[in-house]
């Protein structure tokens, strides 16, 4: 689990071979940085499966996804399936805008993720 | 403000009341929120060079309805960072995917207007507007034919 005080809280869980990556709070260029930081220490492990759980996540902007696509990139060299789950409307539109909807495997929900 | 990221999120809510108090829906106020959170974020990046204690205005005026034009809301945002010929400022190729570079692009989709100016003595100038008409042309679903001129100002049409 990580935590800072820069208004965003990251945790991390390994579940059935998959590492979840869970940010609370808005993603924006102040906050994104933790967000990073934690997708990189994730992927130093090289999961099988890596899924970033954004349901609690009410705003992002292009640094958060930009964090995304630079994990998503990392996630192809080592043969990792990245998954986004869980989005609000808000934060969908975003991608939607940057048509990056249809390059992300994007899921519903957490369960659909870890079979997607 | 100083253009110190943490201040993102107060300007963000800032500028999402003030649209709100102008009538525009909550997806409205949230992406003209998004575009000016843009705007800052290129200025910070960009303008400033990531330094956290440069200033930038952010000006705020609702627009009556006039011409055929709904009524509306206009954002300036004025800096004192390095200036740049405004036909340089445009969006990237989407269809290549890389992080980044997708601030100008989010801004030109979300707002009815943008225009880059330099300042006369120091500094950017980008003016936004947005018209409440525009909200539900915007998700009409059809095709958006993003216009620009020589001088660095977008305009948005949907037909």
């Amino acid at each position: 689990m990580m935590a800072d005080d820069s208004g965003i809280r990251v945790t991390s869980e390994t579940r059935d071979g998959a590492t979840i990556i869970a940010p609370e709070g808005d993603v924006d260029l102040s906050r994104s940085p933790v967000l990073r930081s934690a997708l990189r220490q994730a992927q130093n492990t090289r999961p099988k499966r890596l899924i970033v759980q954004l349901g609690l996540v009410d705003y992002m902007d292009s640094s958060g996804v930009a964090t995304l696509v630079e994990a998503l990139q990392i996630a192809r060299r080592n043969n990792t399936k990245m998954v986004l789950c869980g989005m609000k409307d808000r934060v969908r539109s975003i991608f939607e805008i940057a048509r990056l909807d249809t390059v992300f495997t994007i899921a519903p929900t957490l369960t659909e993720a870890m079979n997607a | 403000m100083v253009s110190d990221p943490t201040y993102l999120s107060g300007a963000r809510d800032l500028v999402a009341a003030v649209a709100r108090r102008l009538g525009f829906s909550e997806e409205g106020c949230g992406q003209i929120a998004l575009a000016v959170d843009e705007a800052l974020c290129n200025i910070i990046r960009h303008g400033y060079d990531r330094r956290k204690d440069a200033p930038i205005w952010i000006s705020l005026w609702p627009l009556a309805a006039s011409n055929g034009s709904g009524a509306g809301i206009r954002i300036v945002l004025e800096d004192e960072a390095r200036q740049v010929d405004p036909a340089q400022i445009r969006s990237r190729d989407l269809d290549e995917v890389r992080p980044g570079g997708l601030g100008v692009h989010i801004i030109q989709q979300v707002m009815d207007e943008a225009t880059y100016e330099k300042r006369e003595k120091a500094g950017m100038r980008l003016t936004l507007v947005k018209r409440r008409s525009s909200e539900k042309a915007a998700s009409c679903g059809g095709p958006c034919n993003p216009a620009r001129d020589a001088g660095g100002k977008t305009g948005k049409s949907c037909g």
